[in-house]
């Protein structure tokens, strides 16, 4: 329901702005040419994005997910405290970042899911500090290989897609810092209420 | 830095071979099968990429995105982040489609390796959208009282946006 808000907000926009600046032609003339360029974006991203699939298909069946969980598991124990000593929920979490990182975000999704159901069983209806720290670290985006973007760039005619790699780094170390910090500060906030 | 990432890349294909050889992984077939569910996932992309890459270049051609830019250009610049991307910075925390349609519009527009084009996409590779993850969990285990996990999650989401324009900066001073 929301798109149908954004879309129809976006046609009456470019159709009071083309009036208001008497550019209705090129507006109705880009209506014809947006539809065409979506299919020639999404021909132009199909080769790099099968591939990249294709790659992260090949490390996921050579145990990468598995490996990377292990790893992470007793970094991911300080950031959920009260959740440290239950298996099956920390397990889940850490599957959930490995398959983050790794841009699997089909995978993560319902282990994800898995996860904050056992969280969810302490605190019926309200989301918990835990259950919070869990949500807001699956909406700062950690894929270590932004393979789309990395296809739209090559679509649109880009000869070094990856180079951007570092500063999607940067920017994502900085955004996941800044959620978690968030729910920190919050977490404190709203217990004093 | 361009050396180091034009090695990078063959070295995670050679990489993820010899790891599924290791394994005794059907390292081919494995690769074959995941590029077929790339195809599918190209599917669920073109649909709503259709609709809002349409609606994306009205605006364009109206003239709204350079009004929205003009509008909210001095307060973005002066967070150091090019005010041409207005747009993807509204609509991202909102939808996947509509973000990568805005993102893949400024590349072509501006060009991939313009100051524009790179921060489109570094936003676009730094940022998750929002509003469907969190209705996706919450909805999920059916919790009603979300407490301040939005708020924080628009915190990760902003300092996202900064990061990146910064990050481009940085890393490519050139531009």
């Amino acid at each position: 329901m929301a798109m149908t808000w954004l879309w129809l907000g976006m046609v009456a926009l470019s159709l009071i702005f083309g009036w208001q600046n008497g550019t209705l032609e090129a507006v109705s003339a880009a209506a014809g040419t947006g539809a065409q360029s979506a299919v020639e974006l999404c021909i132009s991203i199909a080769g790099p994005l099968c591939l990249w699939n294709g790659v992260m298909a090949v490390l996921r069946a050579c145990g990468g997910l598995e490996g990377l969980s292990r790893l992470l598991r007793p970094v991911l124990g300080r950031l959920y405290p009260a959740f440290r000593e239950d298996r099956t929920v920390m397990e889940a979490i850490s599957a959930n970042v490995s398959a983050n990182l790794l841009g699997l975000g089909n995978a993560a999704t319902p282990l994800g899911i898995q996860a904050s159901r056992g969280m969810a069983e302490r605190s019926p209806g309200v989301a918990s500090d835990g259950l919070c720290m869990l949500v807001v670290c699956n909406t700062a985006s950690i894929q270590l290989i932004p393979t789309t973007v990395a296809a739209l760039r090559s679509g649109a005619g880009c000869e070094t897609p990856f180079d951007i790699l570092p500063a999607v780094w940067l920017a994502s170390a900085c955004s996941v810092a800044a959620g978690i910090l968030a729910v920190r500060v919050f977490a404190r906030l709203w217990r004093g209420r | 830095m361009s050396a180091l990432t034009a090695l990078l890349l063959p070295s995670i294909l050679l990489l993820s071979a010899v790891g599924g050889v290791w394994k005794r992984v059907d390292v081919y077939q494995t690769l074959a099968d995941g590029a077929g569910e790339g195809l599918h996932i190209l599917l669920h992309i073109l649909p709503p990429l259709i609709g809002l890459m349409t609606a994306v270049s009205m605006l364009r051609a109206s003239g709204f995105l350079d009004w929205a830019a003009q509008a909210m250009g001095p307060l973005l610049s002066c967070l150091g982040i090019p005010p041409e991307t207005v747009g993807l910075l509204l609509v991202r925390p909102m939808s996947g489609s509509a973000a990568l349609g805005l993102g893949a519009e400024l590349m072509e527009h501006y060009g991939p390796d313009s100051l524009i084009g790179r921060t489109a996409a570094v936003m676009l590779g730094s940022t998750e959208t929002t509003f469907y993850t969190v209705s996706v969990y919450f909805g999920a285990v059916g919790i009603r009282n979300t407490r301040y996990a939005i708020p924080a999650a628009l915190c990760a989401d902003v300092v996202g946006f900064l990061a990146a324009a910064w990050a481009v900066r940085l890393f490519f001073p050139g531009n």
